[in-house]
């Protein structure tokens, strides 16, 4: 840390303190805990990207995994659903492992010729019809029981925070299967795949109402924090307040922000410390021996797949947690939310603009992109309103261009993105 | 008799469908593939240039509209065509300018074009939605229908109807025009040839005199064509939603991938092989079944593999199944 990086975090700090106290600072912690989210979700993606080069461009999915973590984990488990309906999810569950597993087996042990193409083929179309017929009923069973309440499993009913542990699990587990078919080939093939598998994660979220509820939202999971309505009741909480002299409803709201704000930034130092001894051990120099020069580091003996696929998963994982994180913040899950354009490109973005392969550059691009993402909305609108003054108040082109004011967004970070890829290439904090 | 009817509720249902469907992701997917060929990276801005030159197509067609210009019974937008193609020109031609020459004349890594045309989706989506909004257009205008559902049964007296649209054999006809065009061009004129032979071999068609620049120039005005072309036709059929045509990109690319990238050739087939499994797996055959077996097996439920909203999980198991068993995809194109 020199001083330039030093004045570069302060800098955005100043910023969240002029936003403190200048809009409000309920605002400004909200701002914070969202940009320590972005802040990891950055890192996983530096993960991928920065240390071993991978182009992988299907963030929202793993974020949105550790979102569904978030809710099969701390949700109350819907009794009557499990009763009925359980065993056959669960049976048909198996049947979907057990059909891939002896196909991959036919693949691998069988000698190749019309015979294994027809045995796997037949065994993958008959699973696939097994699990559609033990699957269809139970889904049917779960989604009749109240459905405007629940319809669906629920969770395991376990405290919160052991989802942000369940969505790196989640991730990392998609994050294998998808290395499995996608590393070694070709760059713009993990681009594709990922780009792919994001979109159906997304798809199944959606519309899987027993899993997820669906596009009916899960809302109330539980939080790692105390709730404003109990601390507005607690006598030492009012007491503690009015001592500093603060109004009780602003600062209950202040009071839980800050407890995620501590809970996020625990995390945060947990995985940044782990990156940082990752990154300046062997296995870094290795990791970015093989970005540098992979034919060079598989002459070395090194097994450029299989770091490919290790460092892939570890990304995924990353992201996983920072997606339950915000699930759990947000204190419900709504599968519209999770767009490419936000989830995924806004994290590569904040990636480039802070500095590829370093840490700390991910970190700082992960909060200065947030605060831009939230306060361009603003600063568009007011643009836009001192660009169009001249013009008389019922002209169409004037309102027409203060209300599109909210997608200056996508130009701003696009450009941002595209100027630095040009002229800073290695971003504001670069690689040592 | 039975049978007659079931093969119409498909033909109905998927086979005129999923030729006008397969025609839009293979024009879709000539534009990525021609990128491929000579630029030598996966262009992901690629949906977008789609819905921009879209846009200006519904922007002139508005225009054309309140000035009372129409070409009763086929839609306005036809007439709008060459106007967006004209403007998708200039902005492709302008991002390549701003953008892409640089990497090209530094040499980086494919990588870094893919990322720069993330950011250049990211500018040209703004822009989009700046324009002309994230909602849904609907522009077709002129008449709907060739044959109608209840015209075709009084016709020949069967009791399923076969309905054909006018955007279904406006997209056939013009992707057939496209297509014939194109290889024409890439086959038999010298700037084809260039063209094709820098793809081939960069190294070669350098020393032979070929001017890169110019190559560059003129791919990118194909692919502004296509594109255009692409997505007008989508959004005729269906409506314009500018989310949409970025979610296009994964069929898009599917085909451009199972025909091997980098294959115009492929890119058609791949276009028609990705439509008729999309369309074919979430559709629900309970009415087939229902004609063809005998009463007493009628089925009682949809009988639909996957529901519609799985439609990306079918072109995307595709391109993983090509990917693993065939990376060069079935046309033999770039590999690994």
């Amino acid at each position: 840390m020199n001083y330039r990086n030093i004045s570069l975090f302060s800098m955005v700090f100043i910023f969240l303190i002029i936003v403190g106290f200048y809009q409000s600072w309920n605002v400004a912690f909200g701002l914070l805990n969202l940009c320590l989210l972005s802040a990891i979700m950055a890192l996983g993606v530096n993960i991928q990207w920065g240390y071993a080069g991978l182009f992988s461009i299907g963030t929202v999915g793993f974020v949105a995994l550790g979102g569904v973590a978030a809710v099969v984990t701390s949700m109350p488990p819907v009794e009557e659903a499990w009763r009925t309906g359980g065993p056959g999810i669960l049976t048909a569950l198996l049947t979907a492992a057990i059909t891939i597993i002896v196909a991959s087996q036919i693949w691998k042990r069988l000698a190749s010729g019309l015979t294994r193409n027809l045995l796997m083929i037949i065994v993958l179309v008959g699973g696939f019809f097994l699990f559609r017929g033990i699957l269809d009923p139970a889904t049917a069973i779960i989604e009749k029981i109240n459905p405007a309440g629940e319809g669906y499993l629920g969770g395991l009913g376990l405290p919160v925070i052991f989802s942000w542990l369940v969505g790196g699990l989640f991730a990392a587990g998609a994050a294998w299967v998808i290395g499995k078919v996608a590393l070694g080939l070709r760059a713009d093939y993990l681009a594709i795949a990922t780009l792919g598998i994001a979109e159906i994660i997304i798809a199944v979220i959606k519309n899987e109402d027993w899993l997820t509820r669906g596009v009916k939202n899960v809302i109330g999971i539980p939080r790692p924090t105390a709730y404003e309505v109990d601390l507005q009741k607690s006598e030492t909480f009012i007491n503690n307040v009015n001592w500093i002299g603060m109004e009780v409803v602003q600062a209950s709201s202040l009071y839980v922000k800050f407890s995620y704000g501590i809970l996020f930034i625990i995390v945060l130092a947990i995985i940044m410390w782990l990156s940082e001894k990752a990154l300046n051990s062997p296995w870094g120099r290795m990791m970015r021996a093989i970005r540098d020069n992979e034919e060079a580091a598989e002459a070395m003996g090194k097994d450029v797949t299989k770091r490919h696929l290790q460092v892939f998963i570890l990304g995924s994982a990353v992201c996983g947690i920072a997606g339950a994180m915000m699930t759990s913040l947000d204190g419900l899950l709504t599968p519209q939310s999770y767009q490419p354009l936000r989830f995924t490109f806004l994290i590569w973005v904040m990636v480039i603009v802070g500095g590829s392969g370093n840490n700390w550059g991910a970190v700082l691009g992960g909060f200065l992109l947030w605060f831009f993402w939230i306060e361009v909305e603003p600063m568009g609108h007011w643009f836009l309103s001192v660009l169009t003054s001249g013009l008389p108040d019922d002209m169409p082109l004037k309102e027409h261009l203060l209300k599109s004011a909210a997608h200056m967004r996508l130009i701003t970070m696009g450009a941002i993105l595209l100027l630095t890829l040009r002229f800073a290439p290695k971003g504001l904090i670069p690689e040592k | 008799m039975d049978a007659l009817h079931a093969l119409i509720v498909l033909a109905n249902f998927i086979i005129v469908p999923a030729i006008a469907y397969g025609s839009q992701i293979a024009i879709g997917a000539l534009g990525i593939t021609l990128v491929v060929g000579v630029l030598r990276f996966s262009n992901f801005a690629h949906g977008e240039t789609m819905a921009f030159g879209t846009m200006l197509v519904i922007l002139v067609t508005w225009w054309f509209k309140a000035i009372g210009l129409s070409i009763h019974p086929l839609p306005t937008a036809l007439l709008a065509l060459p106007f967006g193609i004209l403007g998708c020109t200039a902005m492709v031609l302008l991002t390549d300018k701003f953008v892409y020459k640089f990497y090209r004349k530094t040499k980086s890594s494919p990588v870094v074009l893919v990322m720069a045309s993330l950011g250049v989706t990211f500018i040209m989506n703004g822009l989009i939605r700046f324009i002309i909004g994230p909602g849904d257009q609907r522009f077709a205008d002129g008449a709907r229908f060739i044959i109608k559902a209840r015209e075709f049964k009084e016709m020949t007296g069967l009791k399923e109807g076969l309905a054909i649209k006018v955007t279904q054999s406006i997209t056939l006809v013009t992707a057939i025009i496209i297509v014939v065009v194109l290889f024409w061009f890439l086959n038999k004129t010298r700037t084809g040839k260039s063209m094709r032979a820098f793809s081939d071999n960069e190294d070669l068609a350098l020393l032979s005199g070929i001017n890169p620049e110019r190559v560059v120039a003129i791919t990118w005005i194909i692919v502004a064509i296509l594109a255009t072309v692409a997505g007008t036709l989508y959004g005729l059929d269906k409506t314009f939603k500018p989310f949409t045509y970025f979610q296009l990109l994964l069929p898009m690319f599917a085909a451009a991938v199972v025909g091997g990238l980098g294959n115009p050739v492929g890119a058609i087939v791949g276009g028609f092989v990705i439509a008729f499994s999309e369309i074919s797996i979430t559709y629900a055959y309970k009415k087939v079944f229902t004609y063809l077996l005998p009463s007493e097996f009628a089925p009682t439920t949809l009988v639909q593999l996957l529901s519609t909203d799985y439609k990306f999980a079918v072109s995307f198991s595709i391109l993983v199944l090509v990917l693993l068993f065939r990376p060069t995809g079935l046309f033999k194109g770039q590999s690994t």
